[in-house]
């Protein structure tokens, strides 16, 4: 079936099995294959885009669910940059400033989750941070680094801007 | 694991239709016409059976577009949940403080990203022991609506489950609304787990404290269970509560560790909603 959606602001469409989900459609249909697939049963939140604005697990949502629908992933965040070079959506550069990357296979999905987090909660407690990041599996880091990239891009996006 | 070869020549891959009505009529006529068809609507449970080829129906029905599932509202002094209202929605809207138990509930259920999909109507059509919607809505004398072409009829909750994974839902049947009474109660719920996310209860308590003290208890029965007793013996309570229990060993837990729990639940629930 032809799946018809908004990905990223642009419209696509995708050839999918009806019983696929929107995370297999997004890397096998569409050149999307920036969200992961690790689980495939919404434990790991790897493959977490935003659909009309709301944070999910791709794995979940069957790719017709989508049709008629609008998905952010993590592609979408960056923006053209000076010279028409792509800059690092706020966030993602927050990550790479506080070394939170390390295989960078969670990457994408914590970086969709803060991103839905920060535009909730401009200064979110340790607390609130740690709800909101509790459907996504770092197996490198520990965490700790995850937390500082967190809480600068909070600061930074209250501060507008540095 | 045996199973399925997927490379195997003679193997033949069964099709799966998708049907998306945009309407409730739409919707049953469609389950009357298809009564194998497998209702999806947050998809938190459908999706890890299609992901793994746990199962294969005919076809899919998604609920998404069928807007009369969704929200909720007050109706003549009772309140009407859509099967379609999503965790998220029980968590942070005003349901938070007419129905705190099912929010503290549904707070603990998986993570964010579950929370926006996963739906109360899921949690029923599952009907798994371990459900977190369940105590706390059994609790509240919760009645399951359910509908079909020959017509509307709703089943007390405890009767709509009627054992493991197993409900009363015709196959022609869709669960379109949960009906209760806000007892206003004071209320609350608990989960045990290994972590704080992510978990499937390894046992939880739903307990109100009105005129009489009310308990429900997940991951430690088979069906949902109802045990009420006068405010004045809520000394004894913890213990009719625990005796109430039927809990298994599982790879969660053990029976004995259950009912140990559940008197220890029972007790700071009281704790917390007879000093309210």
């Amino acid at each position: 079936m032809i799946v018809r959606l908004r990905v990223n602001g642009e419209e696509h469409e995708a050839d999918c099995w009806e019983g696929e989900s929107l995370l297999f459609a997004l890397r096998e249909k569409l050149p999307f294959p920036g969200s992961k697939n690790a689980c495939e049963q919404g434990e790991c939140g790897s493959c977490s885009v935003l659909l009309d604005g709301t944070l999910v697990c791709a794995c979940l949502v069957l790719a017709a669910q989508a049709d008629g629908h609008e998905v952010t992933t993590v592609e979408g965040l960056a923006g053209p940059g000076e010279a028409g070079a792509d800059a690092l959506h706020p966030v993602q550069q927050a990550f790479v400033d506080a070394g939170a990357v390390q295989c960078g296979f969670c990457t994408p999905g914590l970086v969709v989750a803060t991103v839905d987090l920060l535009a909730r909660s401009s200064s979110p407690s340790d607390d609130e941070i740690r709800e909101a990041l509790s459907g996504n599996l770092c197996r490198c880091t520990g965490y700790a680094k995850i937390f500082d990239a967190v809480r600068a891009a909070a600061a930074a996006a209250a501060g507008g801007g540095g | 694991m045996q199973g399925v070869n997927p490379l195997a020549k003679n193997r033949t891959v069964r099709a799966v239709d998708v049907l998306t009505p945009r309407s409730l009529d739409e919707a049953i006529a469609l389950k009357a016409e298809q009564p194998e068809a497998w209702p999806i609507q947050g998809g938190t449970d459908v999706m890890v059976a299609l992901n793994f080829d746990h199962g294969r129906p005919p076809a899919l029905l998604n609920l998404n577009e069928v807007p009369e599932l969704r929200g909720w509202s007050r109706e003549n002094g009772s309140l009407r949940l859509g099967s379609g209202l999503t965790y998220m929605e029980i968590e942070r809207g005003e349901l938070r403080e007419i129905l705190p138990a099912l929010a503290e509930a549904s707070r603990t259920v998986g993570s964010p990203q579950i929370r926006n999909r996963g739906t109360i109507g899921g949690n029923l059509g599952t009907a798994s022991p371990a459900g977190d919607a369940l105590p706390p809505l059994l609790v509240e004398a919760a009645e399951v609506e359910c509908t079909s072409v020959r017509g509307v009829r709703r089943l007390a909750l405890g009767e709509f489950v009627t054992g493991v994974k197993r409900t009363a839902l015709a196959p022609d049947e869709l669960i379109t609304a949960v009906w209760l009474v806000p007892s206003r109660a004071p209320q609350t719920f608990m989960k045990i787990g290994p972590r704080n996310a992510m978990v499937i209860a390894v046992v939880s308590l739903a307990v109100s404290a009105g005129d009489e003290l009310r308990a429900s208890f997940g991951s430690a029965a088979p069906r949902p269970v109802l045990v009420t007793a006068a405010r004045d013996d809520a000394s004894t309570f913890a213990e009719r509560v625990a005796e109430a229990a039927a809990p298994i060993d599982d790879v969660r837990g053990t029976a004995a560790y259950r009912r140990h729990a559940l008197r220890v639940l029972t007790e700071r629930a009281l704790e917390r909603t007879l000093a309210a």
